[in-house]
């Protein structure tokens, strides 16, 4: 009799348990849903009427102008979104002025820009670069720039470009086939030489009406190719403009940003 | 209290116990299914209501906290997606669909955030 009670009492409590198991067991399936999320602008653009793109500092390079391509995208991007009207004027002689805010280290002389461009000499890392940007906190000199074009906001900064090489080992996917001609990927660490290139910009926004900065953004971007593939150097420096330039826009408009996300069930 | 009737004492409360709980997570649940239907014909208001119901309802249950930060991010309230997001990983450390979505997020919110290179003077 006990042995029968013993067992029913063990049954039962079984019952209960597994009971309380199928509750637990939370997620009875899942959907994946496309989201678009609302970005607000980082900027408020609303004093101004126009937006003045004046140039940027870049290092000479004979693969690309990195000033004067930047300025294209900016421009063409800002009129393809309609932000705000587009100033359609000459970019400023930045190199020239910034270099006049350089102090040439004792004994040396003061850099030259790299003739006929108006570009700085070549710049090869951020630090060299950096020597040049007090001319963003010039309000004076960004003060006269926004009286020439009806105060707009000024979007100006630096871009590096550069080539880049690394070496070592990368990890990839490859096809093998077992013995029963079953297809398989499997990781596979290689050692490889690669090239490519850094970009290294820096946005900085300026108030046409007073000088004053406004907002500044610094991004980093790299890419690598196999050494044996000729990407030419302008294609490479949009494949990376391309990654930055939502964020870039989105300073200055709200943005709805696409993607997909797990609602469970 | 003899020893042998223990276990019929334990299964009792037990049973009388689960009945209230599992009510609740089956209300919660519709709910739930409810906001996904609705979100999926793109009524993303109806359906973030029907989630924060369910968290209420159960407060336990993950799925239904994951569900509303989806939302959250839909309407663009990203702090209030993080902490529900927090929450259902919180609830369900394993669960590699909350964390994937996490994991979404959070690279979402440091391009809308950009703390790290964004100033302002």
């Amino acid at each position: 009799m006990t042995e029968r009670l013993r067992k029913t009492a063990v049954a039962s409590l079984s019952v209960v348990l597994a009971g309380l198991l199928a509750g637990c067991g939370g997620s009875g399936g899942y959907l994946e849903i496309p989201i678009e999320t609302p970005i607000a602008p980082k900027l408020d653009v609303s004093p101004f009427q126009r937006v003045y793109v004046a140039g940027f500092l870049a290092g000479a390079s004979e693969d690309v102008d990195a000033n004067m391509e930047t300025v294209r995208l900016l421009r063409s991007q800002l009129r393809n979104k309609n932000i705000l009207p587009v100033v359609d004027a000459d970019t400023v002689a930045l190199a020239e002025r910034a270099m006049e805010d350089v102090e040439p280290a004792a004994g040396a002389a003061a850099p030259a820009p790299a003739a006929d461009t108006g570009q700085l000499p070549p710049v090869n890392d951020e630090r060299e670069l950096d020597q040049y940007s007090k001319v963003f906190s010039d309000t004076d000199y960004w003060k006269k720039v926004g009286e020439e074009h009806e105060q707009p906001l000024i979007v100006t900064g630096s871009v590096l470009f550069v080539p880049h090489a690394r070496s070592g080992f990368v990890q990839r996917e490859q096809e093998v086939y077992d013995s029963f001609g079953r297809r398989q990927v499997v990781p596979v660490r290689t050692y490889m030489e690669r090239k490519g290139y850094i970009l290294r910009p820096t946005f900085v926004f300026i108030d046409g009406r007073t000088g004053e900065q406004l907002y500044s953004e610094s991004f980093r971007e790299e890419i690598l190719y196999s050494s044996n593939q000729q990407t030419p150097a302008l294609s490479s420096y949009f494949e990376l403009m391309d990654r930055l330039l939502p964020t870039f826009l989105n300073t200055l408009s709200a943005q709805k940003i696409r993607g997909s996300r797990v609602l469970l069930k | 209290m003899p020893a042998r009737y223990l276990p019929f004492v334990v299964a009792l409360v037990l049973a009388s116990a689960y009945p209230a709980w599992a009510d609740q997570r089956s209300e919660a649940k519709a709910q739930v299914e409810f906001g996904v239907q609705v979100a999926q014909r793109g009524l993303w208001r109806e359906a973030m209501y029907r989630w924060e119901r369910a968290t209420q309802i159960d407060p336990t249950y993950a799925a239904a906290f994951n569900n509303l930060a989806v939302a959250y991010e839909q309407e663009g309230q990203l702090d209030k997606a993080r902490a529900a997001y927090e929450k259902a990983i919180a609830l369900e450390p394993n669960n590699a669909l909350i964390k994937q979505n996490f994991d979404l997020f959070k690279e979402l919110n440091d391009r809308a955030t950009s703390k790290d290179s964004g100033r302002q003077p």
